[in-house]
């Protein structure tokens, strides 16, 4: 340590950084629309702060909780579809009013997780998966075959603002989408702040000694299964907006559920800047593959490249490997031996693997 | 006044009887030793009280009041806690953090619990301190070694604030300044109010810090008393030392 | 009355080839606990090799499994190696997304190179059948149910009567206690997946002869088989195949006394039955942690 004014000094610089990084970033995300006002590049801008939300809310559950929901498609096609019918039989003229709608989407998605995961939540994770996977499948089944209300197969169309001309009209609903993306980071901020992320990360490290410590395991995880549901249909219910017209393949689609577990593993799960970062890379190349190879199914070659390549290199995903490295790299640097109260965790991975018990006695001071 | 009762538990795990028709009581404000060979089911007692499974038959009763079915969060916010044979805490949380997971209130109230944040964080210190581990706080808990986790397990269970605590081998794996202070640690919290029951193997560690001591064998128990009473009954010294 | 018993029967053949398919995927959950959502991309797999040597060499295809098998067991177990293997945290969860990526590329490539359009595998004999009880059965789905018979039965053989197949089971009933007895347990989990994988071929064969087939239809098939492990049992091999008995037959008496469509739903009503009532299946183990 090269003094007591040092350490200080660094956190500062560190906050700052960080502070006007996400500044920076602010200004960029607001003004997008007006820097590069071309419906192609709105249009990717819609999807891509779409998957930053979608990640977020799935990270909710998956990523605090350790719980992988591998059919959260099945909440976003429910959203999309709850929003469309609101739309169509309330009679609402397509405007900005419509948008008051998509809280409702999302009120209804939330009553499907509740009951989707009072039943997916009575086995443990690994069957749990599989439940999720089901649940997608039932709803899509339902959306398809529920003709009369979905309209089947041959889809849903929504009424669209016709003033909203060409350049103009993906706009509001870039807008749109980053609130709910603002909202979606927001909450999950507060939750890992609160006694209740600490409950879920505890339930994710050693669900039985959480039981042990009084965690009420069974409704914490309905909770955040919950929050991550409604904010995923709420997303749903602008996209249906977004797209005017709804397919039961299109919204309930596992390769919109796959992508957003594959954003938040590759930026690192449990974290809250790890999902952005995941949607901010991936979206838009996906996009780009699925723009030059979709016909010919490769795309999907694409998927599982990306998927396999962040499994097993980067398990961890890259914002904790990022500040790992940052860690070793800032050690390496400060001058003198380092006293026994970092946060580093030992090289094998953020303390995985037990002590042994033949490290007994404490650490000296 | 018997703070724990146990009439009658019987637990079968397929063919094996684990615990058989057992009884026993802990008195308020002791510090009772649960010993017996291995496999006499003093776990599984241990498991059975805490609501990790669930009796076949008997009776579990805390302040009077029958405990047998309740999950086992639904027991901890009611006062009881326990630490477990080989020492579990949360790996990816901090030391502090860990002090900081333990729920007093039960169900949904869980969930709006947080205003305590600041009052929380300066007992958890406290504690940590009290244990000796208050300098790292900031350490994740899987860097912790062994000795470090123990204390850590027996802080955070304490955090609560539960009358009754029961302990699975506090001085499994370590070494003997740190068994010492174990048991000081353990004395002191009793004297401010804790209950304990503790299954243990090591007699010394036993006798010299229980009041009261019950024995199990075959998922029975065959003798309770004093130390001294247990270590001349011949029915003791049978189950250790015949097959 | 006869639709019904046409119905049952139907489901028990069909059933048979699914039994197959679970068992190979309940098996490779029983030694390696691990969810191979793969499962029903590797028995298309199997499927389209069957139509490619149809296709290329006129070959049958239940004589095409002498190929196929061999092949997908050496390429399962080189999955394993690669894939599964280098898993050493959070096994579990970090296996699934493994295996459902392997799924996708699966799907892309088959994808890629047959296009998307609906196959089935023919053979000349195909038109054959014969009657009982007043309605027909086609040959084929009786040779069918068969192979299915026949492999299960060798698969029993293999895991009850060789020395490896009890270090299956070991690993299966506890992996650590396995290893402490001498058992390589990472040996036998890739020839079990090599294993689980050799069946995906046969249900492949059987699948593609009774069923059209893209290569999209491995989510339904999937989506099937891992309805039918979790109602028999998550690593249970008697629950697999009672499981899929129960529910094809189930699932074609709905078709024909209720209606197609609500057929579909049968398969995931039963499972939210099981989930409610028994969430470990009927022969599975309530899982609780180490306590």
């Amino acid at each position: 340590m090269t003094g007591p004014g040092a350490p200080a000094k660094r956190i500062n610089r560190t906050a700052a950084v960080k502070a006007l990084g996400l500044v920076v970033l602010a200004v960029i995300a607001l003004l997008l629309p007006v820097i590069a006002p071309d419906p192609a590049t709105t249009n990717k801008a819609v999807l891509t702060v779409m998957f930053v939300g979608l990640a977020t809310a799935w990270n909710i559950m998956g990523g605090y909780t350790g719980y992988i929901s591998l059919g959260h498609a099945a909440f976003f096609g429910f959203g999309a579809y709850s929003f469309g019918l609101l739309l169509i039989h309330l009679n609402i003229t397509p405007g900005y009013a419509p948008f008051l709608l998509v809280p409702v989407a999302g009120l209804l998605t939330a009553s499907l997780a509740v009951g989707i995961g009072w039943v997916a939540l009575r086995t443990r994770a690994a069957t749990f998966v599989i439940v999720t996977i089901a649940f997608m499948f039932i709803v899509q089944l339902l959306a398809e075959n529920l003709v009369k209300v979905t309209g089947g197969g041959a889809g849903l169309g929504l009424p669209y603002a016709r003033e909203w001309g060409g350049a103009f009209f993906n706009t509001p609903y870039y807008y749109a989408m980053l609130a709910l993306a603002v909202i979606a980071l927001f909450v999950s901020w507060w939750i890992r702040r609160s006694k209740f992320g600490l409950g879920l990360l505890a339930i994710r490290d050693d669900e039985d000694k959480a039981l042990a410590v009084g965690v009420p395991t069974r409704t914490f995880k309905l909770t955040a299964f919950v929050i991550s549901a409604a904010l995923v249909g709420m997303i749903g219910g602008v996209f249906a907006y977004y797209i005017t017209y709804i397919y039961p393949q299109f919204v309930v689609d596992p390769l919109i559920g796959i992508s957003m577990v594959l954003m938040a593993f590759l930026g690192g799960l449990g974290t809250l800047s790890g999902p952005v970062i995941g949607a901010l890379l991936l979206e838009p190349a996906q996009l780009e593959f699925a723009y030059r190879f979709g016909a010919s199914r490769l795309y999907l070659l694409f998927y599982a490249t990306v998927f396999l390549i962040v499994i097993l290199l980067l398990p961890r995903g890259i914002v904790p490997s990022v500040v790992e490295l940052l860690r070793d790299w800032r050690r390496r640097r400060a001058v003198g031996p380092t006293a026994g109260g970092s946060r580093t965790a030992s090289a094998a991975g953020a303390g995985e693997e037990p002590a042994t018990p033949a490290q007994q006695g404490l650490a000296s001071p | 006044m018997s703070l724990l009762e146990v009439n009658d538990l019987s637990k079968r795990f397929g063919g094996v009887v684990a615990v058989d028709s057992c009884s026993l009581s802990v008195p308020a404000g002791s510090i009772t030793g649960l010993i017996g060979p291995n496999g006499s089911g003093k776990t599984t007692v241990f498991n059975l009280v805490t609501g990790f499974i669930a009796p076949d038959d008997g009776e579990v009763r805390f302040k009077a009041r029958s405990i047998a079915g309740l999950g086992p969060d639904r027991i901890y916010a009611l006062g009881i806690g326990r630490t477990f044979q080989l020492a579990r805490i949360f790996p990816r949380l901090t030391a502090l953090e860990n002090m900081l997971v333990p729920v007093r209130r039960a169900g949904l109230r869980a969930l709006l619990s947080r205003g305590q944040w600041g009052h929380e964080k300066e007992r958890a210190m406290e504690m940590l301190s009290f244990m000796d581990i208050n300098q790292v706080a900031g350490t994740l808990g899987g860097a912790l070694s062994y000795g470090q986790r123990k204390l850590l397990e027996l802080a955070a269970v304490m955090m609560a604030g539960p009358e009754l605590v029961l302990l699975d081998e506090p001085a499994g794996g370590v070494n003997p300044a740190l068994l010492e202070r174990i048991a000081e640690r353990i004395r002191q919290l009793n004297q401010q109010g804790t209950t304990f029951l503790l299954v243990e193997h090591n007699m010394g560690f036993v006798m010299n810090l229980c009041h009261e001591v019950v024995v199990l064998h075959q998922g029975r128990a065959i003798a309770s008393g004093t130390p001294k009473d247990v270590r001349e009954n011949p029915a003791v010294l049978d189950a250790y030392l015949g097959t | 009355m006869t639709l019904v018993l046409e119905a049952a029967v139907l489901g028990i053949l069909t059933g048979g080839v699914y039994a197959l398919m679970a068992s190979g995927l309940t098996l490779i959950f029983g030694v390696m606990r691990i969810i191979n959502v793969g499962h029903g991309a590797l028995v298309i797999l199997g499927a389209y090799l069957s139509f490619a040597l149809f296709r290329t060499l006129h070959m049958d295809p239940f004589l095409s499994l002498v190929v196929t098998m061999p092949v997908m067991f050496a390429l399962g177990v080189l999955l394993q190696l690669v894939f599964i293997r280098p898993l050493k945290t959070d096994r579990e969860a970090l296996s699934v997304l493994v295996t459902y990526a392997l799924a996708l590329g699966i799907e892309g490539v088959l994808g890629y190179i047959f296009t998307t359009n609906y196959q089935q595998l023919r053979a000349w004999y195909e038109t054959a059948s014969f009657e009982i009880f007043g309605f027909h059965i086609t040959y084929v789905y009786v040779f069918g149910f068969v192979l299915c018979l026949a492999i299960l039965g060798a698969l029993f053989l293999v895991l009850y009567r060789t020395s490896f197949g009890g270090a299956v089971r070991a690993t299966m009933l506890n992996r650590t206690a396995a290893q402490l007895v001498g058992v390589d347990v990472d040996r036998v989990s890739a020839l079990a997946f090599g294993l689980g994988v050799a069946t995906a071929a046969a249900g492949g064969v059987v699948f593609g002869i009774t069923n059209s087939f893209n290569p999209n239809s491995h989510y339904d098939l999937i989506s099937r088989l891992l309805t039918i492990i979790v109602l028999g049992g998550l690593g249970s091999l008697r629950g697999a195949i009672i499981a899929a008995l129960i529910m094809l037959v189930t699932e074609d008496i709905t078709a024909v006394v209720i209606s197609p469509v609500w057929a579909n739903f049968v398969f995931f009503i039963i499972l939210i039955a099981v989930l409610i009532i028994r969430p470990q299946g009927l022969y599975g183990v309530r899982v609780r942690d180490r306590i």
